[in-house]
């Protein structure tokens, strides 16, 4: 068109005015920690699988999660899951149901028969891991994704540790145990079970390059309880590793737990089904004391298990026993009362914690012990050269989920040092706030429930009580995912730009500030739900 | 086929003859039978494709028009006295745009005191406003001239002003030659806009332009009006060639030939000035006239050609600028700068006052003597005006 | 609500898209084909409401007719940053006669189109509050009686801004602009009765009546292109910050406009035909506090000291909205 000068103009030509010379600070894509990976004690990348099975790509985000954790079906059932209670989705409606997602995905790849790769090349170096537990399986299976060759040793028949001989299987079904530990048996890494490894530096000298030791806490603590001759006094890991191998353990009508931790209510609930009328579970301090976990403790009371808080055991007869009734002090410390209770009681069981049984240490005194567990620096390795441990048996939380970050971790740093190079130290960096949020744009979403086996029927038999999610309520649960700290391609920042200086890359490729017209504004960024945007100085 | 009709129904007839697509009105007096005309042509279908937009007021009006004429659409709007000073905002700015809007202005005295009869202030006032001022002497060149404006505005993508004097024309029955469509259409051609809204082929019309440009703007437009001069010339031969009337064009001489004065004037006053020198030349005086049809362009050469020879020129006004004199005066001086002409000013018509054969006799007949001031207000009530300049002086 | 209602949990319906979405179901700015109607290279001051609300409209109304769009802009902001001789950011055939004149101009446009037989071609006309609600305000109110073919956008920034930030006609009690300054016994704008322009526009029986703001640009999207699916005269009127006129950071300026909305002060609603057929309800409830001390024109407010009486009285304002409107939910 014929266009009357400077009166009218060309459609669009002010793209030859670049306006990004306005600015003094531009806005630059971050990937920020999320609070649910910084909690994580296996160091999962929570945020990241989730962000990929929210397109139901549930394959390609299993792979994602056991980069970090072979172990997905087991952990959404027995992981304590930190990363909830870290999740800033709870400040907002409920946290995002993490665990049950993981155990989707981990029950999804199970039904599919996923397997993990074999390791790309062979290092020809060999490992030894003590202990078929979490701990040692999940070095295992690190170090045989490094190429390395692995065996695993456990003194008992069969591989998977605590989570075979602490863990009831109406928390854990061992098909799931098996299925999970067999697909680290076919990456080829060798089972020598029922075989104790007496002295560990016996294992250096067969050839071995390097040693993980993960032997755990087997040892029950034990206290000292007057008792009659003909009481019955049993120690709750026993009750349950006998159990585990087909001996039901004689309890008796009337069964009391002495402990307030998970053990205390796993044997409680499995006493329960073992034909208990009742079990009453002993514990000195308060119930927001007690360190079982708070689901534990709530479906222990449903199915009946009465709790005598601020309690003590004085006495164990034959079938009756006498407890102390506690106050609290000013400190908040238990004080004994000296009031009495009897209760009838067949048998007691003392789950009062657990002990690092270091008898594999030989006589030699290279391998120091420090408050009753390994000494171990920062990469595991002991004070032996080579001899690295992990899981119960060093300092930390001692559940499934922190021994398989030590499995992980001690598998990187064995890899260094048998490579003799250093592992990279990764940034300790801050996690995401829920006021770096933008939550307006998050729609209410309450948390998807996991049904539970209705608490009159689960406590006749060891079916697992904490149903799956299925699909659909899955990929709800991770789309509830509020992505924080990376981009999860919202558009918003595409769409608020007045300057219209960001570019849309395509499904997966993000975003592109345009520095030519970009003026700075910052829009971006405040309307950035996911806080993956920082503004970043140009002076 | 000549008619017996009102001055307003002969241009309503014409315009709609010239198929505008759109027409947009306010109502004012002198202005309102030509857009009444127009409003019932398109109700009764005779005047199709056509949206005939009662608006809410002549700024909105001219507006209308600008939105119209940018989208491609022939356009006409018209207006008188309060109405033309009411949309001059957008007046300006469809000039400045370059949109071919033709509208007529029913001339009218400006107000206050509100007065509602004809004189030339309100298109005088518009003297600078960008747009072609075409003044018509009677109701035939009034249909004529809004012919031939939708043609020049459209072939120089400037707006066209039609002047006719309010009442005197727009509400006289003369008869009067109206072409049909079928006749318009072979001299008219359809509207081809130089730009227009199209969002096929999108522009962004009506640009800001700061000091770098606007004198360049400015000069384009002012070179764009005295092309326009020879295109009004030439429109008005190819009417006379198409409907054998020669009507319209820059100016018009009567009877100059060897005169010593000329009278120069523009619209209806014509007609009564030719009467006068026809008279004044019955009795031997030496006289002529102009009658100027294209005040915007101003045709400075065509008027100095037809003043040569002249020994003075007066130029009658229906308008003037206060404080100053003659509007028009100031363009002829111009003119006839070096020419040895001498020029006087007679403002007459003011408010609607009837300028009489006999007043002008009288004043023409000394004006020929060089017995006048430079600057004379026809039949002005001298007695009143002493008295009450007298009172307002004593005041101060 | 007029909004699309979209069942996505991870964002809903207020973020401007998402790569989970249907493509039907994403908002049109989330589109990397969208027209950009306005776009880059623009003069609007760092942060500016109304190129985004420009934007956000134009494009919406873009897609609602295949493109076949002209558009008639006032004078203001918005068509000085937007076509300073020799570039212009617009996409869309496009045309600025003068400030008070837009509502007449594009009926012009319409008329010619449909005189010339042209049906498929809608015309929008827009402007800021002052072309809207002072000066433009009898072409517009002519152009509802008429009940013209005309989507009517006001990018409302609640004064002059072009000028220097003068009082408006929309400008709200108590602000500061030049033109009322914060000085004297009463400081800034006067507390008068309100020149509310949709209301006015609901009393000509229109087909269709909304208010929007950039804060949520499904809602605005969604209200275009209902717009676009009637004919007659239409009337949108959309809250767009100014972080110069209001003393805001640039980076607030969604922020801001959502704070209007949440706190009642903006009410968000549409009405077909003359009466109030939706709102969209407070999701967060905000005082007006939250709201006003964003921005320096409401400083005066809050220091040397906090002045009780006129924040309570912004609050009635805006508590009456919440009531007038239903903008509380059920």
């Amino acid at each position: 068109m014929d266009k009357p000068y400077a009166i009218t103009l060309s459609v669009g030509s002010s793209l030859a005015n670049h306006t990004g010379s306005w600015r003094v600070e531009h806005p630059e894509y971050v990937n920020r920690m999320p609070p649910c990976n910084k909690a994580c004690p296996a160091g999962e990348n929570v945020q990241n699988w989730l962000y990929i099975a929210e397109d139901g790509s549930y394959e390609q985000a299993w792979r994602e999660l056991i980069k970090e954790n072979p172990f997905p079906a087991i952990m959404g059932r027995v992981c304590y899951h930190p990363c909830q209670t870290a999740c800033n989705r709870s400040f907002l409606d409920e946290a995002v149901g993490i665990n049950s997602v993981e155990r989707f995905l981990g029950d999804h790849a199970l039904e599919k028969g996923w397997k993990i790769d074999p390791p790309e090349h062979e290092t020809g170096l060999a490992v030894l891991v003590i202990g078929a537990g979490p701990a040692g399986l999940s070095a295992a299976y690190q170090l045989r994704r490094m190429g390395h060759q692995v065996v695993v040793r456990d003194a008992t028949h069969q591989p998977g540790g605590m989570m075979r001989y602490g863990i009831p299987k109406y928390r854990l079904p061992r098909e799931v145990l098996d299925a999970e530990i067999n697909r680290i048996k076919e990456m080829g890494v060798i089972f020598q079970l029922n075989t104790r490894v007496d002295d560990v530096h016996d294992a250096l000298e067969e050839g071995f390059d390097a040693v993980f030791m993960a032997i755990g806490a087997q040892l029950s603590k034990r206290t000292y309880i007057p008792a009659g001759e003909s009481a019955r006094i049993l120690d709750a890991i026993s009750v349950l590793h006998h159990f585990e191998d087909g001996q039901t353990p004689m309890l008796g009508r009337k069964v009391v737990i002495y402990g307030g931790g998970n053990t205390a209510m796993d044997v409680a609930r499995t006493a329960k089904r073992l034909g208990a009328e009742e079990a009453i579970i002993v514990y000195r301090r308060t119930r927001d004391k007690a360190p079982a976990n708070d689901q534990e403790i709530e479906e222990a009371l449903e199915e009946g298990i009465l709790i005598k808080w601020l309690s003590t055991v004085k006495y164990m007869g034959e079938d009756d026993m006498m407890i102390e009734k506690m106050a609290l002090d000013e400190k908040g410390f238990p004080q004994p009362t000296g009031e009495f209770e009897t209760l009838e009681a067949d048998s007691l069981i003392l789950a009062l914690g657990q002990e690092v049984d270091f008898s594999l240490l030989g006589n030699n005194v290279d391998l120091d012990v420090k408050s009753g567990v390994m000494d171990v620096d920062t990469n595991m390795m002991t004070t032996h050269p080579g001899i690295f441990a992990g899981g119960d048996m060093v300092e930390g939380d001692r559940t499934v989920t922190t021994s398989v970050g030590h499995g992980k971790k001690a598998a990187k740093y064995i890899d260094a040092w048998l490579r003799q190079t250093k592992v990279e130290a990764k940034e300790e960096k801050d996690a995401v706030a829920f006021e770096d949020l933008n939550t307006w744009y998050y729609t209410d979403a309450p948390h998807a429930v996991r049904e539970r086996l209705a608490a009159t029927r689960r406590v006749y038999d060891f079916s697992e009580v904490v149903q799956g999610l299925d699909e659909s309520t899955a990929l709800y649960e991770a789309r509830r995912c509020m992505s924080c700290g990376n981009c999860f391609e919202c558009d918003n920042c595409f769409g608020v730009c007045p300057d219209n200086a960001i570019k849309k890359l395509g499904p997966g490729w993000g975003y592109e500030i345009d520095l030519d017209y970009c003026k700075g504004c910052g829009i971006c960024v405040s309307e950035c739900p996911a806080s993956a945007i920082e503004m970043v100085s140009d002076l | 086929m000549l008619r017996q009709v009102e001055g307003s129904k002969a241009v309503a007839d014409a315009v709609a003859a010239c198929a505008p697509e759109v027409i947009c009105a306010y109502p004012i007096s002198p202005q309102t039978h030509i857009v009444e005309g127009l409003s019932a042509l398109v109700k009764d279908g005779s005047l199709k494709n056509c949206e005939f937009i009662n608006v809410e007021s002549e700024f909105a009006a001219m507006s209308v028009a600008i939105g119209a004429s940018a989208t491609g659409a022939r356009t006409y709007t018209a207006t008188a006295s309060q109405g033309l000073l009411y949309m001059i905002e957008a007046v300006y700015n469809a000039s400045g745009l370059g949109l071919p809007i033709v509208m007529t202005v029913a001339n009218r005295a400006i107000g206050g005191p509100i007065n509602i009869w004809n004189d030339h202030s309100d298109s005088m006032s518009q003297r600078d406003c960008g747009w072609l001022q075409l003044y018509a002497e009677n109701n035939q060149e009034a249909v004529d001239l809004h012919i031939q404006a939708f043609r020049i505005a459209e072939e120089m993508s400037i707006p066209v002003m039609v002047c006719m004097d309010g009442f005197i024309l727009t509400h006289a029955y003369e008869q009067v030659d109206i072409p049909t469509r079928e006749e318009v259409k072979t001299f008219l051609p359809p509207f081809t806009p130089r730009q227009h809204l199209d969002p096929a082929d999108p522009v962004s019309i009506g640009a800001m332009v700061g000091p770098e440009s606007f004198t360049e703007v400015k000069y384009l437009a002012h070179q764009r009006m005295i092309d326009s001069l020879r295109k009004v010339q030439e429109v008005a031969d190819d009417f006379e060639r198409h409907f054998g009337r020669k009507t319209g064009g820059q100016l018009r001489s009567y009877r100059t030939e060897g005169a010593d004065t000329v009278v120069l004037a523009l619209g209806s006053v014509i007609g009564t000035l030719k009467d006068v020198v026809d008279e004044l030349q019955l009795d031997g005086h030496s006289i002529g006239l102009v009658g100027l049809t294209s005040f915007r362009p101003f045709p400075f050469h065509a008027l100095a050609e037809a003043l040569k020879g002249a020994k003075r020129v007066v130029i009658l006004e229906k308008a003037f600028s206060t404080g100053t004199g003659g509007i028009v005066t100031q363009d002829v001086v111009r003119a006839i700068e070096g020419m040895g002409i001498k020029d006087f000013t007679v403002i007459a018509g003011l408010g609607g006052r009837p300028i009489t054969i006999a007043s002008l006799r009288e004043y023409l007949t000394n004006a020929m003597q060089e017995n006048v001031e430079r600057i004379t207000f026809l039949d002005l009530e001298t007695e009143t005006i002493e008295k009450e300049l007298s009172k307002e002086r004593a005041l101060r | 609500m007029s909004t699309t209602q979209i069942k996505f949990y991870q964002v809903g319906s207020f973020a401007v898209g998402n790569r989970l979405l249907r493509e039907d179901e994403r908002s049109v700015q989330s589109d990397p084909e969208r027209t950009n109607a306005l776009t880059s290279g623009h003069r609007a001051c760092q942060g500016c409401g109304e190129a985004l609300g420009a934007r956000y409209a134009l494009d919406a109304a873009m897609r609602a007719t295949n493109d076949q769009l002209i558009a008639v802009n006032a004078t203001g902001c918005l068509e000085v940053f937007s076509t300073p001789y020799p570039e212009s950011s617009w996409r869309v055939a496009w045309l600025h006669s003068l400030f008070g004149n837009a509502p007449a101009v594009a009926t012009g446009v319409a008329a010619a189109l449909k005189a010339k037989g042209n049906h498929t071609t809608r015309v929008v006309a827009q402007g800021g509050d002052g072309a809207t609600v002072d000066i433009g305000f009898g072409a517009l109110s002519g152009m509802f009686e008429r009940n013209d073919d005309v989507l009517y956008i006001c990018y409302d920034n609640e004064a002059y801004m072009n000028t220097g930030v003068q009082r408006s006609g929309a400008t709200p009690p108590a602000a500061r602009t030049a033109t009322t300054q914060a000085v004297g016994a009463k400081p800034g704008n006067v507390f008068g009765q309100g020149k509310y322009l949709p209301k006015i526009a609901m009393a000509h029986d229109i087909p269709y009546v909304a208010t929007a703001t950039i804060a949520d640009l499904r809602d605005l999207e969604a209200k275009v292109e209902r717009a676009m699916t009637m004919h007659g005269s239409r009337y949108l009127h959309v809250l767009v910050p100014c972080p110069l006129g209001w003393g805001s950071a640039s980076c607030d300026t969604i922020k801001i406009a959502r704070l209007a909305t949440q706190s009642g002060l903006f009410p968000v609603f549409e009405a077909i035909n003359g009466e109030v057929v939706a709102s969209s309800k407070i999701r967060k409830k905000v005082s007006v506090e939250e709201y006003l001390k964003l921005q320096t024109r409401y400083s005066h407010l809050f220091s040397p000291q906090r002045n009780d009486e006129v924040i309570d009285h912004l609050q009635r304002i805006a508590d009456k909205n919440i009531e007038r409107y239903e903008l509380m939910g059920e």
